[in-house]
């Protein structure tokens, strides 16, 4: 089975294929860190596209939040018909899988596209 | 091609709340034993649509959903500009209490939804020689909190928006997609600071803890019923309030979530149809 991490690599290619997603996102520009188990990746995004998407560790980048998950949390996430209380992002903060932090405000300002785009790599399978 | 009709008709109920003047909408279909639903924190009585047009229900049942005040199509009080909404476990008891008494329903049974269920409680609770039976969807004497509500109501965020996404999660993914965003539609267009007033009475002021121990099954028959995908009110939330009530019926529902009547109609069917045809002996 695919690493989590490996399948979150493939976003970019992921949103890009969504029409859909992009064009609900238009008017979003976010810095975001989003942890995959121990690894990180620094999304910005501009106009719900990825500007630029940057995998591992990165000094004293700075992001507005941070929305971090185990690999157990995302395995389960992203399961094409995930199990009862893996299927969303806030079950997952409830059961203490995952956490969110920072400023919030752009995350709430665009929660559902956000939920949409962490959770693309279901499409993989 | 003649005009083709849902079965249910809407009306507007004019009657006093606490002394104050209401008007309150509700849609019903059907005769026979009333059947009153309770729609969830920050949505309406479209939520029961289905149940409304089943004729499988509206051939035993008279089916009532009305909005609560704030919501869908009943206004709020003349005034309501100049104070923040919240409902309170008194309110919330007296809006049902009058709706019924306004509409000289004789034992009707009540089924509500989230609130509409934690509020079904307290009248098990308080008012149970009043009612035929009690329904609760997705209900439990309390939950813990999972997000801040603050962020429902703000000027920086969009308040239907955000109340939709939020709930979004709370749906079961088997649920069909057509009926998934029917039931966020309804989110999007609460008034603003509605939902947040209603989850003061969820979080706050309605904590039923104890108080459950006191229902009495004999005076008033209790259904619980919990979809499996509600992380709101889980499955282990309603068994636990369900232990202190002797005689409450719990079903936990596979492949649902928080919405049952309305993210999946077809499957909510199958669990409520029993529950209903006990209840009419």
């Amino acid at each position: 089975m695919t690493a989590p991490a490996e399948r979150f690599a493939e976003l970019p290619k992921l949103l890009a294929a969504d029409a859909d997603l992009l064009r609900r996102g238009r008017w979003l520009a976010a810095e975001c860190r989003i942890d995959i188990g121990s690894e990180p990746f620094f999304l910005s995004i501009r106009d719900g596209s990825l500007a630029s998407f940057e995998r591992g560790p990165k000094l004293m980048r700075s992001t507005a939040f941070a929305y971090r998950a185990s690999d157990e949390a995302w395995t389960n996430y992203w399961k094409p018909l995930p199990d009862p209380g893996w299927h969303d992002l806030f079950a997952l903060t409830k059961r203490g899988a995952a956490s969110m932090d920072g400023d919030l405000r752009p995350f709430l300002q665009n929660l559902q596209y956000f939920k949409d785009l962490l959770a693309l790599p279901r499409r993989q399978g | 091609m003649a005009p083709q009709f849902d079965p249910m008709v809407g009306r507007y109920l004019r009657t006093e709340i606490d002394g104050v003047p209401h008007r309150l909408y509700f849609e019903e279909a059907g005769r026979g034993i009333p059947l009153v639903c309770l729609h969830t924190a920050g949505a309406d009585n479209r939520q029961f649509r289905h149940l409304l047009a089943d004729p499988e229900v509206t051939s035993r049942y008279r089916v009532l959903a009305f909005d609560m005040p704030w919501h869908g199509k009943s206004t709020p009080p003349d005034g309501w500009e100049r104070a923040e909404y919240r409902l309170t476990t008194q309110s919330y008891t007296a809006a049902i209490r009058a709706f019924c008494r306004a509409m000289e329903l004789e034992k009707p049974v009540v089924m509500g939804c989230s609130i509409g269920g934690r509020i079904v409680l307290n009248l098990a609770i308080e008012h149970a020689a009043e009612f035929r039976a009690l329904v609760a969807l997705e209900a439990a004497d309390f939950q813990q909190p999972w997000y801040d509500t603050a962020w429902l109501h703000r000027p920086d965020v969009h308040g239907g928006e955000v109340c939709a996404a939020l709930v979004s999660g709370l749906i079961a993914p088997h649920s069909p997609p057509a009926s998934r965003h029917e039931t966020l539609w309804m989110y999007m267009q609460g008034g603003p600071g509605v939902f947040k007033g209603d989850l003061y009475f969820y979080r706050v002021d309605g904590d039923l803890r104890e108080k459950v121990k006191k229902i009495d099954t004999r005076v008033c028959p209790l259904y619980l019923l919990t979809g499996e995908y509600d992380f709101s009110c889980t499955p282990e939330d309603t068994l636990r309030t369900a232990k202190q009530i002797p005689g409450a019926e719990v079903t936990i529902m596979k492949e649902v979530g928080h919405f049952p009547m309305s993210e999946n109609p077809a499957k909510f069917r199958e669990y409520v149809l029993p529950v209903l045809a006990k209840i009419a002996g």
